[in-house]
């Protein structure tokens, strides 16, 4: 035998079932606990940059809206810096932005939204930028393990096409299932952004 | 002990036959949710190794005791009465301080406080049913709870859920992110249950099961479950990573 290595296994992922609301947004399941529930303030009030909104459904093999899905967000802020500290210049983020949220669908019909700022461009691997983008993590039962998918902005055209991350897409109309589609409502900026978990345009997920 | 080096470099991949398929025909639920392209693999970047930071202040210390933080004053749950206990680590055996644990399960009668649960045990009106802690600097969580009971899901027309208590993790970065659930040495639904049977390797079955651990239990009071997570190690710089070209 030769020598162990001894590095551990990462702990296998379970789906996080029909009630995962209970143990991340407990109000949604119909009961308060807390003083308070994490992840519903993205940006806080501090952050600088265009205020949006961002919509959509999961959509499932059939066609039909997912309704008991959970959606995690992830993001820089406008300047394209994440509240953490290994990135760079994280210190200048704004008080508040936390970058990070949760967000729930309404049970009737699935639709879920979230409200944030756009965030900005930042550099990726090898010295090339990303464009704007959120990250997204999406759990639900019948999700074994939990997917990663990108936001990207359909204002963002020319940086859509540099960057790194959707180049990688070898099949250019699947890169499309990345592209929110921005609209004006009631003097509101509204991405439109619905995630198809297979089927016809499949989003594409990454595995990050 | 694993030596900590100064600069940590990406998350190693994840070992995707260690995990869940998306799609398991056995797991009903799974079989139109589940992606049938390819993931697309990535090489992390800043968007994945940064992740949300969280602090005591986004809490209160009763958040981690299941047996108090919805009950009554001067009541607690029906059920019986265990701690849950353990490490959140990486890959290389070092602890993840200061990362926020989240649970969520049913009651000691396998009812869940959601209002999409109409199975017909009863909600007991001192158990919400979730919690949650941070780790401390040697990467150490506890929770105090009931333990949940067994309940009947449809999928065939008898299956049960073992007992068991869903698992939220995050780490450092995003690539970390992580839910499971946790089940109870010796449960004999274990071996029976689709949603169990989805990981295909034995070995990382016996990864989500909690160990009774007498040593950790309270005499007379409560009885403890030790469980240890595993989150995603990440490379050692020791050479720069060549970023150039390929």
């Amino acid at each position: 035998m030769p020598q162990s290595l001894e590095y551990l296994k990462e702990t296998p992922s379970q789906t996080a079932g029909p009630y995962v609301h209970i143990g991340l947004a407990p109000g949604a399941a119909g009961f308060q606990i807390y003083e308070q529930e994490l992840g519903q303030d993205i940006a806080g009030p501090n952050a600088k940059g265009e205020r949006i909104r961002v919509e959509g459904l999961v959509i499932d093999g059939t066609g039909s809206p997912v309704k008991d899905v959970l959606l995690e967000v992830w993001q820089a802020n406008a300047d394209g810096v994440y509240p953490h500290p290994e990135h760079a210049n994280h210190d200048t983020v704004e008080e508040g932005f936390r970058g990070w949220g949760r967000v729930i669908t309404n049970f009737e019909t699935g639709e879920w939204a979230f409200d944030t700022v756009k965030p900005g461009a930042l550099m990726g691997r090898n010295g090339q930028m990303m464009a704007p983008h959120i990250n997204l993590w999406i759990v639900a039962r019948g999700i074994n393990v939990g997917l990663n998918t990108r936001l990207y902005f359909d204002d963002e055209a020319e940086a859509n096409a540099a960057d790194p991350i959707i180049n990688v897409i070898e099949w250019e109309k699947r890169r499309e299932t990345l592209i929110a589609k921005r609209s004006e409502r009631d003097g509101e900026t509204v991405y439109r952004f619905d995630i198809r978990l297979q089927g016809d345009d499949e989003t594409v997920f990454f595995d990050i | 002990m694993t030596q900590t080096p100064k600069k940590q470099g990406e998350f190693y991949q994840r070992d995707r036959r260690w995990h869940p398929p998306a799609y398991d025909k056995d797991y009903k639920t799974s079989v139109a949710r589940s992606p049938k392209l390819s993931l697309i693999s990535l090489e992390n970047t800043p968007s994945e190794i940064t992740g949300p930071r969280f602090g005591h202040g986004d809490m209160t210390p009763i958040d981690n005791d299941l047996l108090s933080n919805y009950a009554q004053p001067d009541q607690s749950p029906i059920g019986e009465r265990i701690i849950v206990h353990g490490r959140v680590l990486d890959e290389n055996a070092r602890p993840v301080p200061n990362t926020l644990v989240e649970i969520w399960q049913a009651n000691a009668g396998g009812r869940y406080r959601h209002k999409k649960d109409t199975y017909l045990a009863p909600i007991d009106p001192n158990f919400g049913g979730c919690g949650r802690t941070m780790t401390d600097e040697n990467g150490y969580y506890f929770f105090r709870t009931v333990k949940p009971g067994a309940y009947p899901w449809r999928n065939w027309v008898n299956d049960w859920r073992p007992a068991h208590i869903h698992v939220s993790v995050f780490g450092s970065g995003f690539a970390q992110r992580l839910i499971t659930q946790l089940y109870f040495e010796g449960d004999p639904l274990v071996k029976t249950c689709p949603i169990v049977a989805t990981i295909p390797d034995p070995e990382a079955i016996e990864q989500l099961i909690a160990k009774l651990d007498m040593n950790a239990t309270i005499p007379l009071d409560t009885i403890a479950y030790k469980f240890d997570i595993v989150l995603r190690g990440r490379r050692s710089t020791l050479f720069e990573n060549r970023l150039e070209g390929n």
